[in-house]
């Protein structure tokens, strides 16, 4: 009874089924799949195998990867670099939010904002060969470290390994900056100006405002990107990566993305790639779990989840 | 903190100590002003730098410095990207492949949020929860390599195209613009017999133009900006976009610089002025569509911000 009610049903609405059904197809094979696909993580695949016909061999080659100096020199380099650009690039758009929204001149905000959006649009291979420009021997940065006498001589700062991490985590910086303050501004423009008004009848300072009034209400939306920039910890920046990196600087460059691109695509180790993939997944859904309870715990229980 | 942070935080005897306020504001608004100011030149001027040098002869390449203005304008490095008929062809590619993946992912994504926006579409709550999956899961780049493979996709110009046909988070913004339209539109369109695909085309879409506009701009920088594509799956270089064209070109660059170091001999290379033109014909496009992103944007993210 309800089957043919069903039947009769779908048949009715078959033009709109038609309309979605290129979407789930979409989603089950381009998402799904590869999904599927993770088992080969715990085979032994070579180009010759398909997925299903490959051998099972278990957790060996998580072993082989957490005895693999090199995997754990690129896990170095991720942490340090992550923890970077946590400490840098999650502050400077909060600071920078409440500095925009602080200003009373509208056509000097206007153009800070859409001068510091714009190297959001720009792809990282654009701003990776102006990056080697500005940092070669004869560019702006070293134009200005030797001017202001920082500097006495040129240093080419691309082949030196220690210099890569803060390049990486700067360059980063300058480029989403700017754009990181959109959901601050939003949250912001959300918050009633009586509270301003009332502060500012009680003498409060613009300090004082800030500390009082912006950032208390900001708590629920700073923790809510915190979180996520947790989760993406582990998650380098292959773009950014694959155009910096160079034989000299690698020791220093290297993070797990750019290792499993390597180690996956450039060597043919698939089921090895696989596996580090697989393991850094893992390890980043338990990081955002975490920090999730703890920052429950400052926003009155309330979960982002 | 149980009750609401404000009210507690407004209390009057926190500010009512000192009286050299409008003092204060002053300061901060100077220091306010001149940090911004900073931080703007610090974003824009680099970018220009680099368009400055792309416009100086190769001779003094090396000494443009913090300069405003090329000493000695010349237009040869462009003379010489646009000499190299793979530039050209990686140009063109980039063109193809952004409209009509633009063209396709819009369509397509438009089509499946048009049915999603009905209640009473039958399995709904699957496809949701389906698409949901999307959001959150993923097989990683080699299984998905794999798939690309088994698809014939490699070396493949839509591979470009057929990957990056849906979004699910663009379906979800799209779905809940479709769902602002007034139904008495579609019903009186049903009166006089327009079937389903009608009242999408007819009505539907021409009513959404202002998001189909911010779907398209933001789909259109991603392909025009995306390189990782061709990286993972063309080998064939008559199929490179642009910034792939680019990133061979930054490579080989950088490889002959850095020997330049080992042996400290600075020469002016034709590939260092080649990259700088083609970094500045890879950005025009983005320049040009800025203003118009700038406009969407903030709408476009509002709309997907509000009703999720």
């Amino acid at each position: 009874m309800k089957k043919s009610h069903f039947g009769k049903g779908f048949r009715a609405q078959l033009p709109l089924q038609m309309m979605v059904l290129p979407g789930i197809i979409f989603m089950i094979v381009f998402c799904y799949v590869p999904i599927y696909g993770i088992v080969i993580a715990f085979k032994s695949y070579s180009v010759t195998d398909t997925i299903a016909s490959a051998a099972w061999v278990g957790l060996e080659n998580f072993r082989i990867a957490f005895s693999d100096k090199f995997f754990w020199e690129s896990v170095v380099n991720t942490l340090a670099i992550s923890f970077l650009k946590l400490l840098i690039g999650f502050t400077a758009p909060i600071i920078l939010s409440i500095l925009i929204f602080e200003l009373k001149n509208g056509w000097f905000k206007k153009v800070v904002q859409t001068v510091s959006y714009l190297p959001h649009f720009l792809s990282w291979i654009v701003v990776g060969g102006m990056l080697l420009s500005w940092l070669s021997t004869t560019g702006i940065i070293n134009e200005l470290l030797v001017g202001v006498g920082i500097l006495d001589q040129p240093r080419n700062f691309m082949i030196e390994a220690n210099s890569y991490w803060l390049i990486a985590v700067l360059s980063d910086v300058w480029k989403e900056a700017g754009w990181g303050t959109i959901i601050y501004l939003a949250t912001m423009s959300g918050i009633d100006p009586t509270y301003y008004e009332a502060a500012k009848m009680d003498g409060a300072t613009k300090l004082q405002q800030i500390f009082h009034i912006t950032l208390p209400l900001m708590k629920f939306i700073i923790s809510l990107m915190f979180i996520l920039a947790v989760g993406g910890l582990l998650g380098s920046n292959l773009d950014q990566t694959l155009v910096l990196i160079n034989p000299l600087n690698a020791s220093h460059a290297e993070v797990i993305n750019s290792y499993v691109y390597k180690v996956g695509l450039a060597q043919g180790d698939f089921s090895y790639a696989t596996a580090v993939g697989l393991a850094v997944s893992i390890v980043s859904l338990i990081l955002v779990l975490v920090t999730n309870k703890f920052t429950k715990k400052m926003n009155d229980n309330k979960s982002v989840f | 903190m149980k009750t609401n942070p404000n009210i507690t935080e407004l209390n009057p005897k926190v500010f009512r100590q000192k009286n050299q306020k409008p003092k204060e504001n002053r300061v901060f608004n100077i220091v306010n002003i001149i940090f911004l100011s900073l931080f703007t030149i610090v974003i824009i001027y680099p970018i220009w730098n680099i368009v400055v040098k792309s416009f100086s002869s190769p001779d003094t390449l090396y000494h443009v410095g913090l300069k405003l203005w090329p000493e000695d304008f010349s237009i040869i490095n462009y003379k010489l990207v646009f000499n190299d008929p793979t530039i050209w062809n990686a140009f063109m590619i980039s063109v193809l492949k952004t409209v009509i993946g633009v063209f396709t992912h819009v369509l397509l994504t438009a089509m499946v949020a048009y049915g999603m926006s009905k209640q009473n579409l039958i399995g709904r709550n699957f496809y949701t929860i389906l698409g949901v999956g999307t959001m959150f899961f993923s097989g990683g780049m080699i299984p998905t390599y794999l798939l690309m493979r088994s698809l014939g996709l490699l070396d493949s110009f839509w591979v470009y195209i057929i990957p990056s046909l849906f979004s699910y988070y663009d379906m979800l913004i799209l779905m809940n613009f479709f769902r602002e339209i007034p139904h008495s539109l579609e019903e009186s369109a049903k009166m006089d017999g327009a079937g389903v695909w009608t009242i999408f085309m007819r009505i539907v879409l021409p009513l959404s133009t202002p998001v189909l506009a911010t779907i398209a701009l933001f789909n259109g920088v991603f392909q025009w900006n995306d390189y990782m594509t061709a990286k993972l799956y063309i080998s064939n270089e008559a199929l490179y976009p642009i910034q792939m064209k680019l990133y061979e070109i930054i490579v080989q660059t950088q490889a002959a610089a850095n020997m330049q170091t080992a042996t400290s001999v600075v020469i002016p290379t034709t590939s260092e002025s080649i990259q700088l033109a083609t970094i500045v014909i890879a950005t025009v496009p983005i320049v040009l569509v800025y203003p118009f992103l700038q406009k969407y944007f903030l709408s476009g993210m509002m709309i997907g911000a509000v009703k999720e």
